[in-house]
């Protein structure tokens, strides 16, 4: 799904392509400061001690989601900033793309990344022999990630336009409000394999998500009801 | 080195007058303080981040402008759509070097060394590792550098012919001997049954088509495909043959060197650069990517070219965003000013020429101006395209992270591409596209492997999401 929104939606605008790959150049980035301190956090700890490794890693997850939003909230600055040139430069004296769309594809580009790097392994392991599990694990483990995956990918893209439009409008409560959101979501994973706990969590924070994001970008059930009668 | 270059129309003499509003420099800049234009130009934005599509442009109109405006003018604006023109085929030669490597494992085999780095890496010792791939480095990167002075010393002397024939002889045995190799390993990989004189027949189809689309004329979208299709072959050489430090090495120095090379006023590629802008030359089309342009070899008259374009001036039109490859065709006729560029081909396991890759920068010539400023695209060094592939083909063949280490280095190169085009917007000279790219996937390549990826692994293992 999240290959088909970028096909849909972002291939035909070369900029939107542009903004989508910095998007996941900044995931990236964060990504890569969140791992770094994770991995000097377990050198200077033990090996051995499972728990504590297992404390680690969830430290590691949350720092890393903070990190993240962190990031999604410098993306943000330049985002402005280049508004600002490309008003500057543009003919008519507004942007050609505005600051919602960039809200869109940017949470696109973080989710794609994030997505990707969430699941490309698996994949490319689920070419294998098809043992799913053996060892007492949980037989569900491939569809459960690719659940998992494709709602954290959407939720990326809403909490990229939830973001952007705190940001504008300077409500920092929604903006506390997307953290929260990626903080429980992130929290809930790790009930993991106790699939129950997570996924259902997830699935109802996406839809709450969703209609949120809808809301603030000008659509309204009217909009919905209309388009489902195919515009009557 | 290869070099991103732009078109900068403006550097034309003065006969260009009416063509000007074609040849906008823009700065790309957030802020652009030296935009200076009238509201009938045409404008491009060239800041990756902050640019328009082509869309906007549809309404501008063409106007004369004076002389003197034009020079003060001088913006050049990249569209968001000329950084797409360079993304595609670069992710194209990348996308076709991960395919074989992960599929064919010929490439990742070590069958032995070129004869530019005699220094095994098998020791014993790592010091002495070390050591023996910084001498390999050292060793291929004076080579390169022979050769580039080489290069520019024929080309001062105006021996023409001998450039030629160096390239016509590399192309060729790119083209026959390495595609043969490369078809025949496929063919093992998959099983496939092939007797010599099919294969024969597709190679030599293959082989001469590559030849007049590169060297003469041909098709665009078919001399691109040509041109990506040997930079992969090109870079599946080098990371077969290249043992593993050594190819980090060497693409730290050529990444340095090509920043020195271009920038220093001493800089070989600069001399070349500028001695073409002097002689209002064309280059050679082996070596480059155009994203819009098919060029003759020789360079059109130029009154003829402003005839034309006076004529087309009175009628012109901006159109809207389609890519004018055709008309890039028929306009062709000629760069005024062409920097040269030198593809860095080193001919596999047969000792060959090596070329360094000079800083190329094609000027459109006078004419170029009268055409619409959306076909004028970027140019990008062919030894850009190969060295990027090694970087990401090396990423996915030795790396313990595999996939996620290797779309992070294709993530780095392409913000990296972006970057060297925003700053060639803002410089509007010749720029090296190694460094910022390079560094980059280098970065991101040693950190996801070594960082990232114990991390992700955990993550994975116990199904945690961040």
């Amino acid at each position: 799904p999240a290959l088909g929104l970028f096909l849909f939606t972002i291939a035909r605008d070369p900029l939107r392509i542009i903004i989508l790959i910095a998007g996941a150049f900044f995931w990236l980035v964060s990504l890569l400061l969140s791992s770094l301190i994770w991995f000097i956090a377990v050198k200077a700890s033990d090996p051995n001690d499972e728990p504590l490794q297992k404390g680690l890693l969830i430290f590691g997850v949350m720092f890393s989601v903070l990190l993240q939003e962190a990031f999604r909230f410098l993306y943000y600055k330049l985002l402005r900033k280049a508004i600002e040139g490309l008003v500057a430069l543009s003919e008519d004296g507004c942007s050609p793309i505005s600051i919602q769309q960039m809200a869109y594809v940017a949470g696109v580009g973080f989710g794609l990344m994030s997505g990707a790097f969430s699941m490309i392994n698996l994949l490319a392991d689920a070419l294998g022999p098809g043992t799913v599990g053996i060892y007492g694990d949980s037989q569900l483990y491939f569809l459960t990630s690719a659940f998992m995956t494709m709602v954290l990918i959407f939720l990326h893209t809403f909490w990229g336009i939830l973001f952007f439009h705190g940001c504008e409008n300077r409500c920092w409560w929604e903006i506390v409000a997307v953290v929260v959101m990626h903080l429980a979501v992130s929290a809930s994973s790790f009930c993991n394999p106790v699939y129950v706990g997570s996924l259902v969590p997830s699935y109802v924070l996406m839809a709450v998500a969703a209609t949120w994001a809808y809301l603030l970008s000008g659509g309204s059930a009217q909009n919905v009801r209309r388009f489902l009668l195919c515009k009557s | 080195m290869t070099e991103l270059s732009a078109h900068l129309p403006q550097f034309q003499h003065g006969q260009l007058t009416e063509n000007f509003p074609d040849n906008h420099l823009s700065n790309t800049n957030d802020n652009s303080e030296r935009r200076r234009h009238d509201n009938s130009e045409r404008r491009r934005n060239d800041n990756p981040e902050s640019e328009t599509n082509g869309q906007p442009q549809n309404n501008i109109q063409q106007v004369v402008e004076q002389d003197d405006e034009e020079d003060e003018e001088l913006t050049l604006k990249y569209g968001a759509k000329h950084v797409i023109m360079l993304f595609v085929p670069v992710t194209l030669c990348m996308v076709v070097v991960v395919a074989t490597i992960k599929s064919v494992s010929f490439y990742t085999r070590k069958d032995g060394q070129l004869i530019y780095t005699p220094f095994t890496e098998e020791t014993e010792t790592v010091g002495q590792r070390a050591l023996n791939s910084i001498l390999n480095a050292a060793i291929m990167i004076s080579v390169i550098i022979v050769m580039t002075i080489l290069l520019v010393v024929l080309y001062k002397y105006r021996c023409y012919k001998v450039i030629h024939g160096w390239l016509i002889i590399s192309s060729l045995l790119l083209l026959f001997f390495f595609s043969f190799i490369y078809l025949g390993e496929v063919f093992k990989t998959y099983n496939v049954a092939m007797d010599y004189i099919t294969l024969a027949l597709m190679i030599w189809n293959f082989g001469v088509v590559g030849m007049i689309c590169i060297h003469w004329k041909g098709p665009l979208r078919l001399q691109q495909a040509y041109l990506i299709m040997i930079s992969a072959l090109m870079a599946l050489v080098f990371i077969k043959y290249l043992p593993e430090w050594t190819a980090w090495l060497i693409l730290a120095v050529i990444s340095v060197y090509d920043l020195v090379a271009v920038l220093c006023p001493k800089g070989p590629l600069r001399m070349l650069v500028e001695t073409a802008q002097e002689r209002n030359e064309t280059l050679f089309p082996a070596l480059i990517y155009s994203s819009t342009m098919v060029w003759l070899v020789n360079m059109a008259e130029e009154d003829p070219e402003a005839q034309r374009k006076a004529s087309k001036n009175s009628t012109y039109d901006k159109q809207g965003s389609p890519p004018q490859n055709d008309d890039a065709e028929a306009d062709d006729g000629g760069f005024s000013q062409e920097w040269q560029q030198q593809r860095d081909s080193r001919i596999g396991p047969i000792e060959s020429t090596p070329e360094s890759r000079a800083a190329v920068q094609a000027l459109p010539s006078n004419s170029q101006t009268s055409e619409d400023p959306e076909e004028r695209g970027v140019k990008l060094g062919l030894g850009d395209f190969i060295f990027y592939s090694v970087l990401v083909g090396k990423a996915s063949a030795t790396a313990s992270g595999d996939w996620n280490t290797t779309l992070a280095c294709f993530v780095a190169i392409l913000i990296g591409l972006c970057l060297t085009l925003l700053l060639l917007a803002i410089f509007k000279k010749a720029l090296p596209a190694l460094p910022i790219s390079i560094t980059f996937g280098l970065v991101f390549y040693f950190a996801t492997d070594n960082l990232v990826q114990p991390f992700m692994d955990q993550l994975a293992f116990h199904q945690f999401y961040i």
